[in-house]
């Protein structure tokens, strides 16, 4: 490569990054400003009740559960609707297969793009929490790390499947059937194990369980459930899978 | 190396399922050339373009594109193509120029690079007013033109243009049609499809007729004319020519080359009009209006299939 050129990758996350300096406006809201409501509503308002889980106050227990569901919910959601809409009306990934771009450039350079923006929300959120004493570990300078690998394994799967389907009423029941209850069951406002046993293996399957469970270890300082191996090896099978079953699917998108 | 064909292809076949989109067709493509597709909606231009374009496997037979193999250099070879597809897959959220240096990064240009050529391509199709604004208001000409400085962002060897003028207003059509003229006379290497005859005259030095998947005639315009009709056509509409153009046609016998009813008119082939008219008048027939015009590609697309080509 000479100086001055760049990888295939690179120019399709080069697109998505012009996209959003024209878009930004309308996700500030559901990125920045959300996961402050809700940590000041659940945390401070529900935590008042709560008093005390696991040892730790409510407010540092739910921190690193709303961190991951930021990344999770910015990766989801970027997945459906906006790749969906590049196959089928911008055809932006028409425009990109007459070009050198192949297709795993095409899912890993939105990919990329997802991590830096779901990023971008996490080390927001992270600079707030300071300020309400919700880290109380120097090893919440890893959940960064942690949100990256969850954002991967969110996003691949999704985008295969965006990139399968060809009607968006499909995305409604993926934000009914996985969206929401990993938000409201998979560890993010009360301990999985207060689920009955017979639910609980939906928990540990969704990615987002991993990822809490990652995050809370981190900032506040002690183990995780499971051995770190196991949790990062659960989220990079969905990543690496994920990634997989999404360049078939462009490929076979975009081939006639 | 330098007069090996652009594009080469040998009993080169495109099936989707049980349907044959491309039926066998041979093509040499020479540097510099400007060739066209000429045919009906379905006739097969479409797929054989998208093949050339390295974006749809052959079923079977050989084709080279630049000297290389699209199934196994599909990325070298699309490093060298500028495409300007048929439906228009421009992206509504980023502005014109943006539209371009996006576009030109995929081909791993520098930021500094793609900026100089957005702006020079902007230049060449008149859009440098338009530059900072966003895509969606532009009318189906300038998006057009948008389209074809995207495919040259990458200063390709081939320019492949699916149906450039189709849909466009007469006015856009002439502003395009000079733009790729002057494309053409720098020696860049166009291929065109289209189903205008006035445009393939225009355009190209050479092109083939296919219908039905299958190349039927090949030339250049002025030869296939030469070929396939006469030097003009005198176009004879009579009052009560919907029920009874056949029996015109059938008092017509004899005048001209040849005769040809339509269900709106009879056409009859000469190369000479005027004198042809004279003896329409002579044998007493009155038309109610009458036309004498130089023969186009769309009189040779009648001979050799019997219909008319846009339907």
């Amino acid at each position: 490569m000479t100086a001055g050129t760049l990888h295939p990758t690179l120019a399709v996350l080069n697109r998505q990054l012009t996209l959003y300096r024209r878009l930004w406006q309308a996700s500030i809201f559901s990125s920045f400003v959300l996961p402050v409501l809700f940590l000041i509503s659940i945390g401070i308002g529900v935590g008042r009740y709560v008093g005390s889980v696991e040892g730790v106050d409510y407010l540092s227990w739910i921190v690193p559960g709303v961190l991951a569901s930021t990344a999770f919910q910015i990766a989801l959601g970027e997945s459906t609707y906006a790749v969906l809409g590049d196959f089928k009306y911008v055809r932006a990934y028409h425009a990109m297969r007459a070009t050198p771009v192949r297709p795993v450039d095409m899912v890993c350079g939105h990919l990329l793009y997802l991590v830096l923006r779901a990023e971008a929300a996490v080390l927001a959120f992270l600079v707030v929490v300071v300020f309400f004493g919700g880290l109380h570990s120097p090893w919440s300078l890893a959940t960064p790390v942690v949100c990256g690998l969850l954002i991967a394994a969110t996003a691949a799967p999704v985008t295969a499947f965006a990139a399968r389907i060809d009607h968006d009423s499909y995305f409604s029941l993926l934000f009914r059937l996985v969206m929401i209850p990993s938000t409201l069951f998979a560890g993010v406002f009360f301990p999985v194990e207060q689920l009955p046993a017979v639910v609980r293996p939906l928990a540990y399957a969704s990615p987002m369980w991993h990822g809490v469970e990652m995050c809370r270890a981190a900032t506040l300082g002690r183990a995780t459930a499971w051995p770190l191996a196991v949790h990062v090896g659960y989220l990079l099978v969905w990543a690496v899978g994920g990634v997989a079953l999404a360049v078939l699917a462009f490929r076979r998108r975009l081939e006639d | 190396m330098a007069d090996q064909p652009l594009i080469f292809a040998r009993d080169l076949v495109k099936r989707f399922g049980d349907f044959t989109a491309v039926d066998g067709i041979d093509l040499e493509v020479a540097p510099g050339e400007a060739f066209g597709f000429l045919g009906p909606n379905g006739a097969g231009k479409s797929s054989t373009m998208r093949m050339i374009g390295c974006v749809s496997v052959p079923t079977s037979g050989e084709l080279r594109i630049l000297g290389m193999d699209p199934v196994r250099d599909g990325t070298a070879i699309r490093a060298r193509l500028g495409v300007c597809p048929q439906l228009d897959n421009l992206d509504p959220d980023l502005t014109v120029r943006e539209n371009l240096t996006t576009y030109a990064r995929y081909f791993g240009l520098s930021r500094s690079e793609s900026h100089r050529r957005a702006d020079e391509l902007l230049e060449f199709v008149r859009l440098s007013d338009r530059a900072k604004g966003k895509v969606e208001p532009l009318s189906g000409g300038m998006k057009r033109r948008l389209t074809i400085a995207r495919a040259l962002v990458n200063e390709p060897d081939l320019v492949l243009l699916d149906e450039p003028t189709t849909g466009l207003d007469p006015q856009a059509r002439h502003l395009l049609w000079e733009r790729l003229f002057r494309l053409k006379q720098r020696g860049t290497t166009l291929v065109l499809t289209t189903h205008y005859m006035d445009e393939a005259e225009q355009l190209c030095d050479r092109l083939v007729v296919m219908d039905g998947g299958k190349i039927i005639a090949e030339g250049s315009p002025r030869s296939l004319i030469e070929t396939y009709s006469t030097a003009e056509v005198v176009e004879l509409r009579f009052p009560d020519g919907l029920d009874f153009n056949a029996d015109y046609a059938a008092k017509l016998a004899g005048v001209g080359e040849r005769i040809d009813p339509l269900p709106d008119r009879v056409l009859v082939y000469a190369d000479d009009g005027d004198a042809a008219l004279a003896e329409v008048h002579r044998r007493g027939l009155t038309p109610s209006t009458v036309l004498v015009r130089r023969s186009t590609l769309e009189d040779v697309f009648l001979q050799l299939t019997g219909r008319t080509l846009v339907d």
